[in-house]
């Protein structure tokens, strides 16, 4: 088992989470009975686990699961398998009503800073919402004042808690969307590619305020991106997923200077880097990544993989450790 | 490339234009026949509103004296069989005309409203349910659901009001289901959720709101529908019954009897009828060009 | 009539080979009426470009980047934009002088274009064989069964495996890579002077991205083709353009070879973008790797109607004084070959 060796890896201290072999199928159904006539394996068994204030990077490309391994955490979309435990306790079957109060524990942030605001609420009852749910701060105009403190925290200026979300520029909204997600005091944020849709100098300031965020209240995020340099920038170690498996899994340091997976080699070397006097050897691989609905038998990457093998195409490689807390799925290492 | 080629640019996309009154103007000159139509309904409104303040006479009170009347002074638009004024009762049926259109329009309205949220919201079995006997109901033309309706229920005001607004329902339905499909996948939505927020509250506060733009334009659109749909059930003996003035039965009274005779009595209910829908026609295609871009041509 | 894949492949692919001027653009102008006011999303823009050579474009959302692209291949939305001012030169022909059918030979022909995203810019119910060959028949007079030929060859040199079948395929057949790669062989097929490219990879995979920009610095290498690279990502720029435009606010604030502007980057917003992208560890230096924090630059992108006097990226520059605020630095040669405009690039 993967998990047993992931929680040797780690300290000893109770995760904020621990996902232990997450699955996610989504039916595929068509005609007027709604038969199902296949799934999508968007999620295929992925465990991991976030100990308090840490980040976790979730990397991959688009298909790979990553987004919908976010959703499933918080329990927006049920997990077709596998467990998930925030701080020890076992959320996986609780009713909507018993998950309430896990609701403060974890929190998200969306990728699309315009679909994410409700337009039609000012940016102080957006912030203001989660803790009228939870009913914090009902006496006499508290609230507005905790509000007025998020939007302090998160680089706004209280006069701006009147205005719509439309009056925002990209990033503010993303500074108002954080601002929602704190409002509970989380242990935990989910932040599904936070920074993607910014301008490269809104990036910074969004990164920069979300680790702050960290070093002060201990958050630990779950930070979920296809930018493998934020991610190596914000994460503390950092899991790489292909078509809904976790080939990779390792502290950034070993990840980026050690990759030991073909594909997370692959990724590395398809990045452009920023300097036109750096000429490196690039590995590119071919082809596309196959459709989630028919993944390959054996391991998903060997259709692509330089160095694939008869058993690549067999057996499923397993999640095994090559050195401390360094898991890799590939036959070959 | 002078500065006033820019002026002159600037001017047509609206730029300068500040307060309500310098708005209004820029938007009557984009879409001058909306603003037409925009001009008709006020002025149909404003007849149903002061009708009492602008006639002198009773639109009930009889005058075997002004029987059958050709319009002249104190008789502006002549006398019908009764000597009831004619000018009054087409004022005065303004009021019928405004109270059918609008109460089964918000009714309409209001129950499509209901039932496409619900339908988009909750989907399975319901969904499935709620389209297919949309579906019949569309089936059906306007006129022919309201005949039935009416016939059912009753000639009456408040009965009227519920014939006409039931096949409005369907249209509305429909509109409000499809944007809920839509915004309850938005991010937002899921933010609520996440925040633990129940089904209902999120239903009600953070979709419904964004579901309703188009109400709007529909709502419009819809006005035209009804006030004509009166006007045929009143034709047919099903709509409003005696002694309030409806255009629509001014017309079935008089038509057969004193289309040769007393043209006027026909003639100006039908155009009352002809022009406040007309006017909510043009209305309502502005109202759309202007609220939805998706839409303009 | 323009050269055969075997005519192509007959030619060396070794090393790029940068001709004549194709393309000059000059003091190009072009504005947005809009209700808030008169936009200049291109303020007086000129820069020209060489046969094989990729000029990259650089800026972030509203810098006038795309709007630059749009000007060029004539297809600003006219109302609310408008070209008003400035020379397109593509061979000695102002393109801005054109009439519109005969800027329709031209476009696809001899100056083509790729969008960002590959699903809206291909026709759904056409196939792919059927829309690279329109363009043919369109511009050279091809037969259908010709044409058809020629687009099997064309899916063939972009690396579009089994391309007798794919002719016959769908837009919503391919994955999103090969959807590029069919834009690609749409926009060569004719063998344009000047491909613009805007944001050509933004919405693929990074792996896939890699596959993309390879192909396009490949078949440029083949074809001679001159490239406008439009892009936000510096990486991009670094690792397939020769020469640089930066622009801010609808105007160029700095132009440079690649490897001078990388080196020597003038301008404070050049220095401010480059500052705050995070980079691969490995390739970032041990300095850099201590401080945890990315630079920012403070603030936002001011509207393009509401732009401040003086320099557009004062309010947002550490450096800026009085005299920044009031006037607008003149656009100067501060190096060899290197443009900006600031008052303080001395410094």
């Amino acid at each position: 088992m993967p998990m047993t060796e992931i929680r040797n890896a780690q300290a000893a201290a109770a995760p904020v989470l621990q996902v232990d072999g997450l699955k996610k199928h989504f039916p595929i159904r068509k005609g007027l009975l709604r038969r199902t006539i296949g799934n999508v394996f968007a999620v295929d068994g992925v465990s991991f686990s976030i100990q308090p204030g840490e980040t976790l990077g979730l990397v991959g490309e688009s298909g790979c699961g990553k987004t919908t391994v976010g959703r499933t955490v918080l329990r927006l979309i049920e997990p077709t398998g596998g467990s998930i435990r925030v701080r020890g306790e076992d959320i996986t079957q609780l009713s909507r009503k018993a998950l309430r109060p896990y609701r403060r524990e974890m929190q998200i942030v969306f990728q699309d800073p315009f679909s994410s605001l409700n337009p039609r609420m000012r940016a102080g009852d957006i912030v203001g919402e989660p803790m009228k749910i939870h009913g914090i701060g009902a006496e006499g105009g508290e609230r507005a004042r905790l509000v007025a403190r998020l939007f302090e925290r998160v680089g706004l200026r209280p006069q701006q808690m009147r205005n719509f979300p439309h009056e925002f520029s990209g990033g503010q909204r993303q500074r108002i969307s954080i601002a929602r997600a704190l409002a509970l005091n989380p242990k935990l944020i989910v932040a599904d590619e936070p920074v993607s849709a910014l301008d490269v100098s809104i990036q910074a300031q969004v990164i920069n305020l979300m680790m702050d965020l960290q070093r002060e209240e201990g958050i630990a995020y779950l930070f979920i991106s296809h930018n493998l340099a934020v991610v190596e920038h914000i994460s503390h170690r950092i899991a790489v997923m292909y078509l809904g498996r976790i080939v990779e899994y390792a502290d950034k340091v070993t990840l980026f200077t050690r990759p030991q997976h073909p594909y997370t080699e692959a990724l590395l070397s398809a990045v452009p880097v920023p300097d036109p006097l750096l000429k490196r050897e690039k590995r590119m691989v071919e082809g596309d990544v196959p459709s989630p609905v028919r993944p390959p038998p054996g391991c998903h990457f060997h259709t692509r993989c330089p160095y694939a093998q008869d058993r690549c195409r067999i057996e499923t490689p397993a999640l095994k450790p090559v050195g401390e807390g360094h898991l890799v799925a590939c036959h070959l290492r | 490339m002078t500065s006033t080629d820019h002026s002159v640019e600037l001017a047509k996309a609206g730029a300068n234009v500040t307060g309500w009154w310098s708005r209004l103007v820029f938007l009557a000159l984009r879409f001058p026949l909306g603003a037409f139509g925009a001009v008709i309904v006020a002025l149909f409104v404003f007849a149903a509103i002061f009708a009492d303040a602008i006639t002198t006479v009773d639109p009930t009170s009889t005058n075997a004296a002004k029987s059958l009347a050709a319009p002249g002074p104190g008789v502006l638009m002549g006398a019908d069989f009764m000597g009831r004024d004619m000018y009054s009762r087409v004022v005065h049926g303004a009021r019928i005309s405004l109270a059918v259109g609008v109460g089964s329009t918000v009714l309409g309205c209001l129950f499509g409203v209901i039932i496409g949220l619900a339908s988009g919201y909750l989907l399975g079995w319901f969904d499935l349910l709620v389209q297919r006997v949309i579906d019949i109901m569309q089936a059906l033309p306007l006129l022919v659901m309201a005949l039935v309706m009416a016939a059912s229920l009753g000639p009456s005001l408040q009965n009227t009001i519920i014939a006409i607004s039931i096949p409005l329902i369907p249209n509305v339905a429909r509109v409000i289901r499809s944007n809920t499909l839509a915004i309850r996948e938005l991010p937002y939505v899921e933010a609520a959720r996440a925040q633990g927020m129940s089904e209902l509250r999120i239903a009600v506060r953070h979709v419904l709101p964004n579901t309703l733009a188009p109400l709007i334009v529909l709502g419009t659109a819809q006005l035209g529908a009804a006030i004509l749909t009166e006007a045929s059930l009143s034709f047919l003996g099903l709509g409003i019954p005696e002694p309030h003035p409806s255009w629509g039965r001014m017309l079935s009274e008089s038509a057969a009897e004193y289309v040769r005779t007393a043209p006027w009595l026909v003639i100006f209910p039908g155009l009352a009828i002809s022009l406040v829908v007309f006017g909510t026609n043009l209305l309502g295609d502005a109202m759309r060009d202007l609220l939805d871009p998706r839409q303009r041509s | 009539m323009t050269s055969t894949t075997a005519e192509i492949a007959a030619t060396a692919p070794g090393e790029r080979v940068i001709g004549d001027t194709v393309l000059a653009v000059e003091g190009l102008e072009t504005v947005f009426y809009t209700r808030a006011g008169m936009v200049r999303a291109v303020d007086r823009v000129s820069f020209s470009l060489r046969a094989g050579e990729t000029l990259a474009v650089v800026g972030e959302s509203g810098c006038g980047k795309s709007m630059t692209a749009l000007s060029i291949m004539r297809l600003i939305p006219d109302p609310p934009g408008r070209i008003v001012g400035g020379k397109v030169v593509l061979d000695g022909t102002d393109l801005l002088q054109l009439s519109e059918p005969e800027m329709r030979k031209m476009r696809g022909n001899r100056v083509s274009m790729i969008f960002q995203e590959p699903m809206t810019s291909l026709n759904p119910v056409l196939t792919v064989g059927r829309q690279i060959s329109q363009a043919l028949m369109m511009h050279q007079g091809m037969s259908r069964a010709a044409a058809m030929e020629r687009a099997i060859e064309m899916l063939r040199l972009v690396k579009v495996p089994e391309p007798a079948q794919r002719v016959k395929e769908y837009p919503h057949q391919l994955s999103g890579g090969m959807r590029q790669r069919v834009m690609i062989a749409m926009a060569l097929s004719c063998n344009p002077r000047v491909l613009v490219a805007d944001e050509p990879t933004t919405a693929l995979d990074v792996t896939i991205q890699a596959q993309i920009l390879d192909l396009i610095l490949e078949l440029q290498k083949k074809l001679g083709t001159a490239v406008i690279l439009i892009t936000h990502d510096l990486a991009v720029v670094a690792e397939t353009a020769q020469r640089v435009i930066v622009m801010y606010a609808g105007r160029k604030v700095e132009e440079a070879t690649v490897e001078e502007l990388f080196t020597h980057p003038r301008h404070p917003y050049t220095r401010g973008l480059m500052a705050s992208i995070p980079r691969l560890g490995l390739m970032r230096s041990q300095a850099a790797q201590t401080g945890g924090r990315l630079q920012e630059i403070p603030g936002m992108v001011p509207p393009l109607f509401d732009l401040p006097e003086g320099c557009a990226y004062a309010p947002r520059c550490e450096r800026a004084d009085d005299h920044c605020r009031a006037e607008y630095p003149p656009y100067e040669e501060k190096r060899p070959a290197h443009w900006t405009a600031c008052w303080h690039a001395d410094d």
